[in-house]
């Protein structure tokens, strides 16, 4: 069960021609794939399109009713080479994914579908992960377009454009036999808006008609010689019939005047920023009308020359607004416009930074440099006047004060024990290369635990240890891996890598039970019965079944002492080969989602449920904080007493403690101090429960009294 | 898109976003960022607004900061174009669920004080680098607070939460109130108010918190003075008990009185602190000890001298160990503060689970001091003991077993005197006071820095020596820098430095730095 459900929204999926569409950007990617007759749609999760997978799993009754084939799919290569289904038959398909990670582990499948080519309109839509936001490396997805001459539409970030571009994309796709790439950037995909919705449309030919009635094409498979055609046909055949699709059916949009010195090129995605820019500077009202020209390509491979220099006739300059880097459209107008003995000067990268995103300040500081140089007194006076003064003395005091907040693991985490009990061991052991994946466990890399050297890709961090492989070592090397990262990839690359080049590291399997960091999404391994996936397959199983002959399960993580202990002897065991230790506890967010309303009807219905939450006692902390150094948990803070005899804050939890019992449990791994202690509320008591509770009273009662009546006692501050 | 209409441009150079209203929320993960995002949409679409919301959601509820953007105008008709990103120097309304997410929406020039309104909620949820330092690693609120109201045109910032918490309700219903109140936005109260029904999830508690916060907006953030009746402050309070032992109590608590008057308070505390630790008796050493100082102490010097002492002094005579662990525990006040914080009621049962883990070297501790040093002596039977004794112990304190464990404890504290914990104990202290004495006449602060550095022990087991043996690295640097003029600030300095990491990789660099003086 994902983490955010969509079943309410998804109802809005069945809407029909005329009604107004209200909702998110990826609801509106979906809706419009319906009405463009898809027939198959698969995925992998990832932000920022995450949610598109959640509302496609919510919405599976609605895309059932219209015979529509959606699949969770186990990577995003498996999610690309899903679209082989259009190399043959009319059908159409859409798979997404997070880029440019998932892209680069779909390139494969991606290159062989762009080689071949398609029959039904193959959608390829990416969630570019880059700017404020973004959670890996920052790159582009441009680069894959154009090595697989594969076309890439950059919508306008509003609903109806984004909603327009799947249609185009899809009859794209069939006019060039091309597979085509949407690009939404990472607000495109939460932007809130609304559209104008079309009926919803059964797919022409459906994934069983095709698996009825199957067909076959060598040419349009690819091996010697088709290969070679291929290349021939992509440039040759399908490139101008792109370009002819694009140019008739005004893909590319032009806005303003037409006559003017100066003009704008720019990427769909871009089109909000570029008209704030404007706006600010009195140079385009609120609802887009633009004294300056602009000519925004929703399509941003293949460039048209024609378009593009008809754009810049009669131009003394140009400023191409494109995101990120290497800048592969300005130098693509760049060579237009030379080979064209073109005039019109080009501008880009120099008003605008080479690397980064392009955020609002950018934005302007770039249009108003270009306007300012080039525009021929078209810049108003007032735009020119520097920007608001920002306080720079206010800044300056809080640049030393304000603390960075880095994500961290949730409270209750079960993976923040794990962490624990591998500082632990270090403490004893010394320091390990420790190679990282990609997950939620990633966060061991911050404070407080600090552990972790690399991340090379999801489900490869121990295949980035295997260098690490030497029988002479006194050390062994440590690796984690996700459940999410073992079963997209990290079972082959990483633990069959492992045994087959008898790798003696230690792999941490760090399994709680979902893909927890992309929204809670179910794998094989994930202990739910779920209605139309196969879970419940441990992957202690598979494994061994991959050869693997030291494995050690461990079902509650928050044991520290157990895990601490495994860990040590997984370090200095004899026995040769990988020690795969996978440590299972569910992610504690989806746990609370699960138990919450259980708990809340069991109470109702009479039964008993305990409460576990921790405390501290203030009189036996003493502001060391050693436990936070093992935790971080957001629930576990510091408190400053009201008693000026105690010099640190001492440790104090919240309400919002869960009782997962890490406090505890590592304050006795640990050997700290016994100020933790655990209360659990017992709620609809039992009779037992009852009388034990009476007799326990009034025998520790007599107790203090006994003894208070002796001794002198003190009230509390 | 065709357009009909000739361009209605804005004259020239005139910002044509002026009819917008830009609105950025900054909360941190888990905070219900979100909610408060819709909220106010729905506020503005119903209100005949065009808005428009996006955000920055990857990991927004895995504890890090994250940033929801809205826009707004009056709806003419057609689809303005907005924004999908705040820019600097040009947001109306920054809406910060917590004070250093608001610090750092200033940093990020989110803030301006041409035209923003903030809306911040005072309270700290700390960050883990604030978290995990020794000492008091917290940030400074207060000065973040000043430059956070010096960079905005208006400031609403009070505790948010506390009211959303108060009102059984969560920070997104009281900011919205907060937002409400700040009268930043053209629409009335109980247009909110329509929204928050709208919702349909806890409406009631989130309709309290709301109207809490706007009245509290209203009134400018300050929390109408409730009368409070004049409580006697419990340190000056006479403790109950045997009305032998309160009278002589109250005799030796006269003793305060004749102490000069600066360090009277907290020798008072001092006092009530060692005497709640031990007995009568251990107050009278301590006053003993107390009055050494003030000796040597005068008024030209502010008794500061003597003001730590009667601090440290305290702490000292007051050292962590299982008896008093096992006092606490079974204290019949520590159960009313459990039950207390945990929202226990005092009819409901509660089974209580502490966490100990006594080590080799606290069990010989709290045997008598022969014993204890014979074993300590013997690597065998340390380590023979040591194997049955060192491992983790939950203890039922609820229980009958598990009190009365604690409880036999800490009836052996008549005998704590005679225990081997003790004399070190003593002795440590006998120590550390002589270094401050010692310095007293060449360097008088550098003698009050001397006593401060008691701080840096505490805690129990591993914790407590690595304490220790800061304080002993701190006080190694001692002797190369008694002499200097400056020997307090350098001494100082060593401290706060052994405070700042667990490793003490600070206190050797600043270690380094002396040696080089």
């Amino acid at each position: 069960m994902a983490e955010r459900s969509f079943a309410k929204e998804v109802q809005k999926l069945r809407m029909g021609a005329g009604e107004t569409f209200h909702g998110e950007g990826i609801l509106a990617i979906t809706k419009a794939l319906l009405e463009n007759g898809v027939g198959y749609v698969g995925g992998y999760q990832g932000a920022p399109i995450s949610h598109l997978m959640d509302v496609l799993a919510d919405a599976q009754d609605i895309l059932g009713e219209l015979g529509v084939h959606f699949e969770a799919s186990a990577s995003e290569a498996t999610a690309a080479a899903m679209l082989a289904a259009s190399v043959h038959y009319p059908i159409r398909g859409a798979v997404t994914f997070k880029s440019t990670v998932g892209t680069n582990v779909a390139s494969d499948a991606l290159a062989n579908l762009a080689s071949g080519g398609v029959t039904g309109g193959a959608l390829v839509i990416v969630g570019e992960d880059y700017g404020e936001g973004s959670s890996i490396m920052q790159e582009r997805s441009h680069a894959f377009a154009m090595k697989s001459q594969i076309w890439l539409l950059d919508p306008r970030p509003n609903l109806p454009s984004i909603v327009e571009s799947v249609r185009h994309g899809f009859e794209l796709s069939e006019a060039s036999n091309t597979p085509v790439m949407m690009q939404v950037r990472i607000r495109g995909c939460h932007v809130h808006g609304r559209f104008t919705a079309s009926d919803n449309k059964r797919p022409g030919m459906s994934v069983r008609d095709a698996l009825e009635n199957p067909r076959r094409d060598t040419n349009r498979i690819v091996l010697p010689p088709a290969s070679f055609l291929h290349e021939q046909e992509k440039i040759n055949k399908r490139l101008p019939q792109a370009m002819d699709y694009i140019r008739k059916n005004n893909v590319n949009e032009f806005f303003g005047p037409d006559e003017a010195k100066v003009g704008i090129v720019l990427q769909g995605g871009m089109y909000n920023a570029v008209l704030r820019a404007l706006q600010r500077i009195g140079l385009a009202d609120i609802y887009g009308e633009t004294k300056v020209p602009l000519y925004v390509l929703n399509c941003v491979y293949p460039l048209l020359n024609d378009e593009f220099l008809d754009f810049c006739a009669g131009k003394d300059a140009v400023l191409v607004v494109e995101e990120g880097q290497p800048d592969y459209i300005e130098q693509a107008f760049g060579s237009m416009l030379y080979k064209a003995g073109g005039t019109t000067k080009l501008i880009g990268k120099g008003p605008f930074p080479m690397a980064g995103e392009y955020t609002g300040q950018v934005m302007l500081d770039g249009i108003r440099t270009f306007l300012d140089e080039h525009g021929g007194g078209i810049l108003p006076s007032k735009g020119r006047a520097p920007n608001t003064p920002l306080p720079t003395d206010s800044i300056q005091q809080l640049q030393t004060k304000v603390p960075m907040r880095p994500p961290g693991f949730c409270t209750g985490c079960p993976e923040r024990p794990i962490f624990a009990a591998t500082k632990l061991v270090e403490q004893e052991l010394g320091k390990h290369h420790i190679a990282s994946d990609i997950g939620c466990h990633l966060f061991s890399i911050n404070a407080p635990f600090e552990l972790g050297a690399t991340t090379m890709g999801y489900g490869l961090g121990p295949a980035s240890a295997s260098a690490f492989n030497d029988k002479n070592a006194e050390r062994r090397s440590i690796s984690f891996v996700g459940d999410g990262g073992f079963w997209h990839n990290g079972l082959t690359s990483s633990v069959g890598n492992a045994v087959f080049n008898r790798n003696d590291g230690v792999i941490v399997i760090v399994d709680n039970y979902y893909s927890a960091a992309t929204g809670g999404q179910d794998v094989l391994s994930s202990r739910a019965d779920n209605r139309s996936k196969s879970t419940k397959h441990p992957i202690a199983k598979a494994v061994k079944g991959m050869g693997v002959e030291w494995v050690r399960q461990i079902d509650r993580t928050y044991d520290v002492g157990k895990l601490k202990a495994t860990l040590k002897e997984a370090l200095t065991t004899e026995e040769s080969g990988p020690k795969v230790i996978i440590a299972s506890s569910e992610c504690m967010l989806n746990r609370q989602r699960r138990e919450k309303p259980l708990k809340q009807a069991a109470l109702k219905a009479g039964e008993r449920v305990v409460r576990p939450r921790f405390g501290v006692d203030e009189d036996v902390c003493t502001g060391d904080h050693a436990c936070m150094r093992l935790s971080g948990c957001p629930s576990l803070s510091v408190k400053q007493l009201d008693d000026p005899l105690r010099d640190d804050p001492v440790a104090s939890i919240d309400q919002s403690c869960v009782g997962c019992g890490n406090c505890g449990e590592v304050a006795d791994a640990a050997v700290l101090c016994p100020s933790f202690y655990r209360a659990d509320l017992i709620q609809n008591p039992t009779s037992v429960d009852r009388f034990a509770d009476r007799l326990r009273r009034k025998v520790i009662g007599w107790l203090k009294n006994r003894r208070e009546r002796s001794r002198l006692v003190f009230a509390e501050n | 898109m065709t357009i009909h209409r000739l361009p209605d441009l804005p004259t020239d150079g005139v910002d044509a976003t002026t009819s917008i209203i830009k609105i950025a929320i900054l909360a941190v993960g888990g905070q219900g960022g979100g909610v408060l995002t819709d909220w106010v949409i729905d506020l503005a679409e119903h209100a005949g607004y065009r808005a428009q919301s996006t955000s920055v959601a990857g990991v927004a509820q895995r504890t890090g900061a994250t940033i929801y953007y809205v826009e707004m105008t009056p709806d003419g008709g057609r689809d303005p174009v907005f924004s999908l990103s705040p820019a600097p120097g040009d947001v109306d309304i920054l809406i910060a669920a917590e004070l250093m997410e608001a610090g750092r929406a200033v940093m990020r020039g989110f803030v301006t004080p041409d035209r923003t309104t903030l809306i911040a909620s005072a309270h700290r949820v700390l960050a883990v680098s604030e978290k995990i330092v020794p000492g008091d690693g917290r940030a400074d609120a207060p000065g973040v607070t000043e430059a956070v109201a010096a960079a905005a045109h208006r400031l609403v910032c009070f505790d948010m939460e506390q009211v959303a918490v108060d009102a059984g309700s969560v920070i997104s219903s009281s900011l919205f109130g907060a937002l409400a109140g700040s009268g930043a936005l053209p629409f009335e109260r109980e247009a909110y108010e329509a929204t928050i029904r709208r919702s349909g999830r806890g409406v009631e508690a989130s309709l309290r918190a709301f109207n809490a916060a706007c009245d509290l907006a209203l009134a400018g953030g300050k929390t109408p003075a409730v009368a409070v009746p004049e409580a006697v402050k419990a340190e000056a309070r006479d403790p109950e008990g045997p009305e032998a032992l309160v009278s002589e109590w109250r005799a030796l608590r006269s003793m305060v009185g004749d102490l000069p008057a600066p360090v009277q308070d907290m020798a008072g505390r001092g006092l009530r602190k060692v005497v709640d630790y031990q007995d009568l008796a251990y107050g009278r050493d301590y006053l003993d000890h107390l009055k050494k100082v003030i000796a040597i102490d005068d008024a030209a010097h502010e008794w500061r001298l003597s003001i730590e002492a009667a601090k440290y002094i305290a702490n000292a005579l007051v050292y962590d160990d299982i008896i008093r662990v096992a006092d606490l525990k079974t204290r019949a006040s520590r159960e009313a503060r459990l039950r207390r914080e945990q929202g226990i009621g005092g009819d409901a049962i509660a089974h209580v689970t502490e966490y100990f883990h006594p080590r080799m070297q606290e069990i010989c501790g709290t045997l008598p001091v022969r014993l204890g040093r014979w074993i300590e002596s013997s690597p065998r039977v340390f380590g023979a003991l040591d194997k049955v004794f060192n491992r983790g112990r939950r203890i039922r304190t609820d229980g009958i077993v598990g009190f009365g464990m604690l409880y036999g404890i800490a009836t052996l504290k008549p005998a704590r005197r005679r225990l081997l914990r003790h004399e070190v104990e003593m002795k440590h202290m006998a120590q550390w006071l002589e270094t401050a004495l010692s310095v007293r006449d060449i360097n008088y602060d550098l003698a009050v820095e001397v006593l401060k550095c008691r701080r840096l022990i505490k805690g129990y087991s591993d914790t407590h020596e690595r304490g220790l043996s800061k304080y002993r690295r701190v006080m190694d640097g001692l002797p190369m820098i008694r002499h200097r003029e400056d020997a307090a600030d350098w001494l100082r300095r060593l401290r706060e430095a052994a405070l700042l990491d667990e490793e003490g990789k600070a206190l050797d660099g600043a270690l380094k730095t002396i040696e080089t003086l």
